[in-house]
């Protein structure tokens, strides 16, 4: 279908939509990722622990930051990514957007599940309550229960192409909505503390507080980008096992 | 060929407004027969309601502050109920195919189908939540608040829930899913519409709250249609 | 002077882990009848689904005169009649009110040919009736009557002769032959020999997989 537009998009687009090209440069990528992501994250967490200094006013506490926002920062970008590989699919008729749409889910709920847990931990010292309605946890409470959606969706189907196709639409309708959902449970409750760092603004925190925090968020995002290779990984075998390839390998290994 | 006439030369304004008429009257007249059905939510909104005040306290000065969020998750309960059935029938009885190879607009069919299931849920909830409001002791100067945010906001959750019944339609157990699918969804509907409540029986403004809720209405009428018929297209051709 | 309607290439389906067909191509003329066959569960319907444009799960190429089905879909829904599994009627309509709903879907239909349409499916006195009162095959022929309404070349049909008596078959198939007569094609599966319909041409689903394995 479409010959025409198959021009204007590169090609490397185009070979990434074959499982056996995307199983292979997945596997050469996979150690370099692997050991990035472990120094980034041995020395981030070495760094936030042993020498940022303590908050003047939450004391040692504060530093579970160092996982609850770079958690929730990936759980947010990972439903994205899942929005869009599902957009990818829908239109293009690509396999492989299919399957990264469908290993996001987990990778991103539980991600999403690591924030809520931290945010928890945090509020105990903080607020003096496991769990407090505050609009930024309300939120990822929601974006979890998005994630829920999407995985149940995708489970109760039987058929694979549908499957993945639905969850799509369901993904992109819940990225229309996300905004729109942070903005009302912000609204609705305005008592907390404003967002721990964004990128288009100067930080409130200090250079010695937020570098690890920075380091630990690119190193969630390699970490991330493991997973997600993994899940891919596996989940191209799942899928192509009946292809020749598939077979060949299993059977040289 | 020749005797087989094509059909370029429809005027096709007068065939869409036409088209959303007859889909309208078609879906109106489907629930009319259907009695059991049209009364099931209102039903179900009145038992939710008078739960309240048995499992948490009769007390008027405690329900009523109670009165607007419980009001609102009921009305959001009841239209998530009655949400199964919108194509649910079309789909077992092949209407529904016949719908997507017909070369009239979906979009249209589609928001007829979705404006009559409102009139048949919303609308009603609508009307009956006055009556509600008393039971549950809401002050008189929040019925307009009420009634306002009820009558913009019910319709998004038409729209919204209309995804996930499209959705879910190629499945044999939707229902649960459907909720599960939808009510994320439907929380920026509830904040708002509260809170426009909310506003109106202290007395504050609840224009801002109107607008937000219009908003909301504007975007699910122009979205919401595209997501069900491609999501229909979807769960047919599975 | 026969013109190609729809023309198939290399279609391939497969379904739960199943290949139903592979490579399969073939045309359909302006005046033909086709006929697929097959075992239970070799894929007539699908493949009925996949030409209709209900079901988009295949790889391969469909035309429509000449034109990728994708692209004319517009076009290729105005001149398509589909005859599917579910008869598409609702039981609380009327018989006259569904085929009302239907010539509303297809502008291109005129409503007041509907009592008439009615009358040579043998349900005049019926019309008014609320189709769940009807049995099973006066069920079946309330969506039949679509087909003497209908203006459209092609005709997908998918056992159009199920639960209709032997006279009602006999009609339908003088409705067939009069189609073909006037240009249009047929594509159907039907357990049931065509008879006095012409020519027809068969494709065998089962056949068409054995090379293949």
């Amino acid at each position: 279908m479409a010959k025409a537009e198959k021009k204007w998009l590169p090609r490397w687009f185009y070979q990434l939509a074959s499982p056996r090209w995307c199983y292979q440069i997945c596997g050469k990528l996979l150690p370099g990722f692997s050991l990035v992501t472990l120094v980034l994250l041995l020395g981030g967490t070495l760094w936030a622990l042993l020498f940022a200094p303590a908050d003047y006013q939450q004391g040692n506490s504060f530093r579970i930051i160092y996982l609850h926002v770079p958690s929730a920062i990936l759980a947010q970008s990972c439903y994205m990514l899942m929005a869009v590989a599902g957009a990818i699919g829908l239109i293009w008729k690509m396999k492989v957007a299919d399957m990264v749409a469908k290993s996001c889910a987990p990778i991103g709920a539980s991600l999403a599940v690591l924030a809520l847990l931290t945010g928890a931990i945090w509020g105990k010292p903080t607020w003096g309550s496991w769990w407090v309605w505050d609009a930024r946890l309300t939120s990822m409470l929601i974006l979890f229960f998005l994630y829920l959606g999407v995985m149940a969706l995708n489970s109760a189907i039987e058929s694979e192409s549908t499957a993945a196709q639905s969850t799509a639409v369901l993904a992109l309708v819940g990225l229309v909505n996300i905004p729109i959902i942070k903005y009302s449970v912000e609204w609705w409750n305005t008592l907390h503390q404003p967002a721990t760092f964004k990128l288009t603004e100067k930080p409130a925190m200090p250079a010695e507080m937020w570098m690890p925090l920075l380091v630990m968020v690119i190193g969630f995002y390699t970490f991330f980008a493991v997973a997600l290779m993994l899940r891919l990984r596996n989940e191209i075998l799942r899928r192509e096992r009946r292809s020749g390839w598939v077979k060949e390998l299993l059977l040289v290994k | 060929m020749d005797n087989l006439p094509t059909n370029q030369s429809i005027n096709r304004d007068v065939g869409v407004a036409a088209l959303f008429i007859a889909a309208l009257r078609r879906d109106l007249m489907l629930s009319l027969r259907r009695k059991s059905e049209l009364v099931n939510p209102l039903i179900f909104f009145l038992m939710v309601i008078t739960l309240f005040p048995l499992g948490v306290s009769p007390e008027p000065g405690f329900l009523a502050q109670l009165a607007p969020g419980v009001l609102w998750v009921s009305a959001l309960l009841a239209t998530l109920l009655s949400m199964d059935s919108l194509f649910r029938s079309d789909f077992d009885d092949g209407s529904l195919e016949q719908l997507l190879l017909s070369p009239q607009p979906l979009f249209i069919v589609v928001l007829a189908k979705i404006a009559a299931h409102w009139m048949m849920t919303g609308l009603a909830l609508t009307l009956v939540a006055p009556l509600i409001g008393v039971m549950l002791f809401l002050p008189s100067e929040g019925m307009p608040g009420l009634m306002l945010s009820l009558l913009l906001g019910t319709p998004t959750l038409s729209l919204v829930g209309a995804i996930g019944a499209a959705l879910t339609v190629g499945l044999r157990k939707g229902g649960v899913l459907i909720s599960l699918l939808v009510l994320p969804l439907y929380i920026p509907v509830l904040i708002f519409g509260t809170g426009a409540v909310q506003a109106a029986v202290t007395g504050l403004p609840i224009g801002g709250y109107l607008a937000l809720l219009g908003a909301l209405l504007a975007l699910g009428i122009t979205l919401a249609p595209l997501a069900v018929a491609a999501a229909l297209r979807i769960s047919v051709s599975g | 002077m026969s013109e190609v309607l729809l023309r198939v290439e290399k279609l391939f389906c497969e379904r739960d882990d199943r290949v139903l067909f592979d490579g399969l191509s073939f045309s359909v003329d302006s005046g033909e009848i086709v006929q697929i066959e097959g075992a239970n569960g070799s894929g007539k319907t699908t493949l009925l689904r996949i030409l209709s444009g209900l079901s988009r799960n295949y790889e391969g190429d469909i035309f429509w005169r000449e034109e990728p089905v994708e692209q004319a879909r517009d076009r290729y829904c105005r001149e398509l009649l589909y005859f599917g599994h579910q008869p598409g009627v609702k039981a609380l309509l009327s018989a006259e009110e569904n085929l009302r709903w239907y010539c509303a879907l297809s502008p291109s239909l005129d409503p007041s040919r509907i009592r008439a349409a009615l009358a040579e499916v043998g349900l005049s006195g019926f019309e008014d009736v609320p189709c769940h009162t009807l049995s099973a095959g006066q069920h079946r022929r309330v969506s039949l009557a679509r087909l003497y309404l209908s203006d459209a070349p092609l005709w997908i049909l998918d056992e159009p002769f199920t639960a209709i008596d032997k006279r009602g078959v006999a009609a339908k198939e003088a409705l067939i032959g009069r189609h073909i007569a006037r240009g249009g094609s047929v594509i159907l599966t039907t357990h049931q020999d065509l008879q006095g319909s012409g020519a027809v041409r068969r494709i065998n689903l089962d056949k068409q997989m054995e090379p293949n394995g």
